[in-house]
């Protein structure tokens, strides 16, 4: 669901998990507050997802809805359970190539990282009804404040801390769409500037 | 566990969650010139709101605690293995009290080693000092913006850079145009050229241990590095790639003699979050 939230500069509030009617109604500049559960996953659970492709039944969180953030957090285990450290975003170009595939697969609807990804994404954003979050690179104490509560984890063991899929439960996760369900890509748009200039400043054709 | 390799420990708590002055210098000054209410402003806003946090809770400022590069300059008769050692068992404790997030992956089995520990992991370049102390810097560097840098053979046509200053500030436009905002800008870019690959990309690594504020004491580097800066601004990339007046926040370059028939010309983009620190024993 998205409300508008008047007193926080226009930000959109976001409860999770997302509806397509939700993810048409966001365009590329929207800032946004997430709240509810979201879901980790970098390189190793691309690259598991993509080629084994597991059913629904074999992952023990709902994808349908889902953020899957781009992230490899620092996470403390004790007998009391996990504490979260630090948890930023990686760079999400880096799975460009399985992730047009696992939004079909599993009815993801939005994708959370940084950086911004390709053609093949940016397609699949269209076609399926997801959006590209850009969130604040670096910025993983400031982040992990917004993270209140680690709930699960999948495939600790086989992929460790770093690439294993946690579940997150945000408050006013902040982010910004950076690529929208409607076919824009500021990231392309700021690409295409900057190559300007670069021809500009190196006099090539 | 020792009084030098407790103090081995102190430095990378130090490194993770205490971003040096110069570059929060240079990340407040960004602010200053970016636009009130562009994407560039608030990201910055909190991104310095992020290093206030990770320096008071002591809690690493970014997730990636990156790979521990280590430059350690030891006096005459100090064995290079016991410090060796001291630093790999100081890694270990580390990664379980700051803690850092273990980035040490096994290239055979495809498993975590759990501790940051590994083959050739930390990284450690050993020198020796000139006087009788033991000094230790470490940089923390991030692995998104390693995946960035660029190693160039001048001459390189499509560029048109030719084996010369002007060529080296192509490759460096050229590097920070294919990054573009994919490895956490704004970036500060080191840049070695000289004889050989392996020597160039370390000389560029080195040059990101320098202050952000420091002025290369080569008069035609320095104009280099000046310039280099401001053209890299024009780009228009801007804090984490959404656009914005600052791509970059510091080019540093270094050189060593080259071969003949060579000129290698390495680019390494780190992060904004530049962490190094160091002690002298």
């Amino acid at each position: 669901m998205v409300k508008k939230k008047f007193n926080g500069g226009g930000k959109k509030i976001i409860k999770l998990p997302l509806t397509k009617k939700d993810v048409l109604s966001l365009n590329v500049g929207d800032r946004v507050l997430l709240n509810g559960q979201i879901v980790t996953g970098r390189d190793k659970v691309h690259k598991f997802l993509f080629n084994e492709r597991p059913g629904i039944k074999e992952i023990p969180f709902n994808l349908k809805g889902a953020v899957l953030y781009h992230c490899g957090p620092i996470i403390k285990q004790s007998e009391e359970g996990f504490e979260l450290i630090a948890g930023g975003p990686t760079t999400s170009v880096r799975v460009e190539m399985y992730e047009h595939q696992i939004i079909s697969d599993y009815g993801i609807r939005g994708i959370m990282g940084k950086g911004g990804m390709g053609r093949k994404t940016l397609k699949a954003l269209k076609e399926k009804g997801c959006v590209y979050l850009h969130t604040i690179s670096g910025a993983a104490v400031y982040l992990a404040d917004r993270i209140k509560r680690v709930v699960g984890v999948w495939k600790l063991e086989d992929f460790g801390m770093a690439e294993a899929m946690w579940v997150f439960d945000v408050e006013e996760f902040p982010a910004i769409v950076t690529m929208d369900a409607h076919g824009r890509s500021l990231h392309e748009e700021i690409e295409k500037i900057s190559y300007k200039e670069l021809k500009r400043l190196i006099g090539i054709a | 566990m020792g009084l030098l390799q407790e103090r081995i420990v102190e430095l990378y708590r130090k490194a993770a969650t205490s971003l040096p002055q110069d570059v929060e210098n240079a990340l407040r000054q960004a602010h200053k010139v970016e636009e009130e209410g562009s994407n560039a402003k608030t990201a910055l806003t909190s991104i310095l709101e992020n290093i206030r946090m990770a320096r008071e809770t002591e809690k690493p400022l970014c997730q990636d605690t990156g790979i521990p590069i280590f430059l350690v300059k030891a006096s005459k008769g100090h064995s290079q293995l016991e410090l060796r050692n001291m630093i790999i068992e100081a890694t270990k404790i580390a990664t379980v009290e700051i803690p850092l997030r273990p980035n040490a992956v096994d290239i055979i089995t495809d498993k975590n080693s759990g501790d940051n520990t590994g083959i050739g992991f930390p990284i450690i370049y050993f020198e020796e000092s000139l006087n009788e102390t033991l000094s230790m810097e470490l940089m923390l560097k991030g692995s998104g913006c390693e995946n960035v840098s660029q190693l160039y053979k001048l001459p390189f046509e499509e560029l048109k850079a030719e084996r010369d200053f002007d060529g080296v500030k192509r490759c460096g436009l050229d590097a920070v145009f294919k990054a573009q905002g994919r490895a956490c800008p704004p970036y500060i870019i080191g840049i070695g050229i000289g004889a050989s690959r392996d020597q160039v990309t370390r000389l560029a690594k080195d040059q990101l241990l320098r202050s952000v504020e420091d002025t290369n004491n080569i008069m035609v580097l320095s104009e280099l590095e000046r310039k280099l800066l401001s053209e890299i601004n024009q780009l228009g990339i801007g804090p984490l790639g959404l656009g914005g007046k600052t791509t970059a926040i510091g080019v540093k370059i270094g050189v060593n003699h080259r071969h003949p028939a060579s000129y290698f010309v390495d680019v390494s983009i780190c992060c904004w979050a530049n962490r190094r620190a160091s002690f002298t024993w």
